[in-house]
């Protein structure tokens, strides 16, 4: 079977699955009959067409990024600007999507987790746009690492609650998310940001994503003639990475490229290029876990990273050898956002620098006249903070003066 | 020993004119160590099936009390075969039947088989696994029918017509019915529409049908037992005993309490 036919049955190959407790077991088979025959329906994809295409800004541009391919000396280098997509992120594309379903199933609140915040804003724009309720489960780590954001939510509207359980991060968020789904399950959607999660969130998102892709195949087309060589995409959960793979996924001359939060070498975020199988969060996919199968404690620079598990297609990309998953370390990763910064004017969020590492060091060994993509998931205006105290003064250019 | 036992367990407290009394309690909870001290004054105090849980980072079906429980014991260094070990310990003093309770990862870290064949060699009788539906139990459930070992299954409120039959009829041991929406967790009452949710399952189970999640009092028991269920499941309320530091006996007395609310 080809591998866009996936999943089958709920599964990718083995990994995917409904591993949840019982009570959300109905939801879930409402939510897949709800999406599959809303799916194909008109209406509804006109409805979301439009909201991307006025309210989010789509097509995002496929820029190409001459100073940068100059850099590398190889392959050109393409930028897909989802980091200008309204939210500052390619986050929006899911959340309006899922918004627009859970209105459609007649739901009056949307529940999300979120990380670095980027998740937790695009729900609350898409919450507040199509009018429902919004709460957002945050670690109170990483809320503290990213007060912004945590305000940014606030004045969308969303109710933020601080998850204190755990290692008070992402995979703790979605622990609280899914218990507050247990509990209200009867009217409220749990609008889950990445291609993680039981059957059919994994599928879902990866459609709604899958825009990337598909605008990326015409842009490419257009600009080259030709099917990219290389795609490159930064991988937490792994959904800007599934939505712009998926699309090519059948092209077995498009490489696909995927960059994981490899931290400072020892303490890492790369359950697909370190990890191994096992079951979390509703799926059975590739997780940092210990000899017990208790859920490792990961680290990343980049919040959006920082996750324990990985999104099941993802697995099966891994396994088939479909795709390559490289760890890129945080050093590496600071070093690619002041390089795009200064060579291309273009600041990314720190999870897309991770991507933008990788491209750059594989096109270096590529031809002149190969193509590579890279998708910018986001921008780095989130980020400043992070990336000012891990820069501090070395790599600030040491001008700035009173006059 | 095995899911016979755990059925048996349930219908001699009926021939006593009693309902079941599931006592559970956190595996390693505070330390391996004490654990079974715990477990066996639960039993002293008249439980008629012991439900060990196995500590797990990420216990998405428990409310904060068994969250706390879970963390208490990894700090205390339990590990699922440290489990084990206190359900032997545990076997070794009563013969009251023991179900593990745990979540899917660690079970599978283990190895399926390895896992209920270590678990059967220590006595245990039955295993639920709260994040493991039906239909994806496949090895699992090879496993412990090989092994003689229940392989318990949860109802809830959402669960209707079809799939409540498929799931009564695939449990060993006894059908858990979940009284409500969200996790683990004391209450003050019970769900308003609790006999109506006892009478939809009774009519489905041929197994003892016991009622969890919320059930803390010596009232609730009474009364989900009064509806016709044929057992009732007690755990924050417990935990909560050893999490405050209370002797084994301060805990068989809880227990007695409540074991005395299942009479008829």
């Amino acid at each position: 079977m080809r591998l866009s036919e996936y999943p089958r049955g709920g599964k990718f190959g083995t990994f995917g699955g409904r591993y949840v407790p019982e009570i959300l077991m109905p939801a879930l088979e409402a939510l897949e009959e709800a999406y599959l025959s809303l799916r194909d329906d008109p209406g509804f994809r006109e409805e979301l067409a439009r909201y991307l295409r006025d309210y989010a800004g789509r097509p995002t541009p496929l820029y190409f990024a001459r100073n940068l391919t100059a850099h590398a000396g190889g392959a050109k280098i393409y930028l897909k600007r989802e980091d200008l997509l309204h939210g500052g992120a390619h986050k929006l594309n899911n959340a309006l999507g899922q918004a627009l379903l859970a209105v459609r199933m007649g739901k009056r609140r949307l529940i999300a987790e979120t990380g670095a915040g980027q998740h937790g804003t695009a729900t609350a724009i898409a919450g507040a746009v199509v009018g429902l309720e919004v709460e957002i489960y945050m670690g109170a780590l990483d809320a503290e690492r990213q007060r912004m954001n945590l305000f940014r939510m606030e004045l969308l509207g969303a109710k933020v609650h601080l998850v204190d359980s755990g290692t008070k991060t992402l995979k703790d968020a979605i622990n609280e998310a899914l218990r507050d789904w247990a509990a209200n399950v009867r009217d409220t959607h749990y609008l889950i940001g990445s291609v993680v999660g039981p059957h059919p969130y994994p599928m879902m998102v990866r459609d709604f994503q899958s825009v990337i892709g598909r605008e990326v195949r015409e842009q490419v087309l257009a600009a080259e003639g030709r099917l990219p060589d290389l795609l490159v995409a930064c991988v937490g959960g792994g959904s800007n990475a599934m939505g712009t793979f998926y699309p090519f996924a059948d092209d077995e001359g498009v490489a696909l490229l995927g960059a994981e939060g490899g931290g400072d070498g020892e303490r890492h975020a790369a359950s697909l290029a370190r990890g191994s199988v096992g079951v979390l969060h509703g799926m059975r996919t590739y997780l940092l876990q210990d000899e017990w199968g208790q859920i490792a404690e990961t680290y990343s620079i980049a919040p959006g990273l920082d996750y324990p598990a990985v999104g099941p297609e993802h697995a099966l990309y891994r396994e088939l050898g479909r795709a390559e998953y490289v760890a890129v370390t945080d050093t590496e990763a600071l070093s690619a956002f002041h390089l795009l910064a200064r060579l291309e004017g273009i600041i990314p969020a720190l999870e897309s620098a991770h991507a933008v590492h990788a491209a750059v060091r594989r096109a270096r060994e590529m031809p002149r006249d190969a193509v590579v993509v890279v998708t910018l998931s986001g921008r780095g205006d989130k980020d400043l903070d992070l990336a000012f105290r891990a820069m501090g003064n070395g790599p600030r250019n040491g001008f700035t003066r009173h006059t | 020993m095995g899911w016979i036992q755990i059925a048996e367990a349930f219908s001699a407290a009926r021939s006593r004119g009693e309902g079941a009394l599931v006592a559970y309690l956190m595996g390693g909870d505070p330390d391996p160590r004490r654990s079974p001290e715990y477990l066996l004054a639960a039993a002293a105090g008249g439980a008629d099936v012991l439900e060990i849980g196995i500590p797990f980072s990420d216990p998405v079906a428990d409310g904060s009390t068994i969250q706390r429980a879970g963390v208490r014991a990894l700090r205390a260094g339990t590990t699922p075969e440290a489990v084990l070990g206190v359900a032997a310990a545990v076997r070794r003093e009563v013969n009251v039947p023991l179900v593990l309770m745990g979540y899917y990862n660690p079970i599978l870290r283990f190895g399926e088989e390895e896992f209920v064949a270590a678990a059967a060699e220590c006595g245990v009788d039955g295993l639920i696994v709260p994040d493991l539906p039906p239909e994806e139990t496949g090895p699992l459930r090879e496993a412990t029918e090989r092994h003689g070992l229940g392989l318990v299954f949860l109802v809830t409120p959402e669960t209707q017509g079809d799939r409540a039959r498929r799931i009564a009829t695939s449990t060993r041991g006894f059908l858990y019915l979940v009284s409500r929406y969200g996790t683990t967790g004391e209450r003050r009452g019970l769900p308003p529409d609790i006999m109506g949710l006892i009478g939809r399952f009774r009519d489905v189970a041929d197994l003892p049908l016991a009622v969890g999640f919320g059930i803390s009092r010596p009232e609730h028991v009474a009364a989900v037992i009064r509806a016709g269920a044929d057992g009732a499941v007690v755990g924050s309320r417990l935990v909560r005993e050893v999490e405050a530091g209370a002797r084994p006996g301060e805990l068989e007395a809880t227990v007695r309490a409540l074991k005395a609310a299942t009479a008829l």
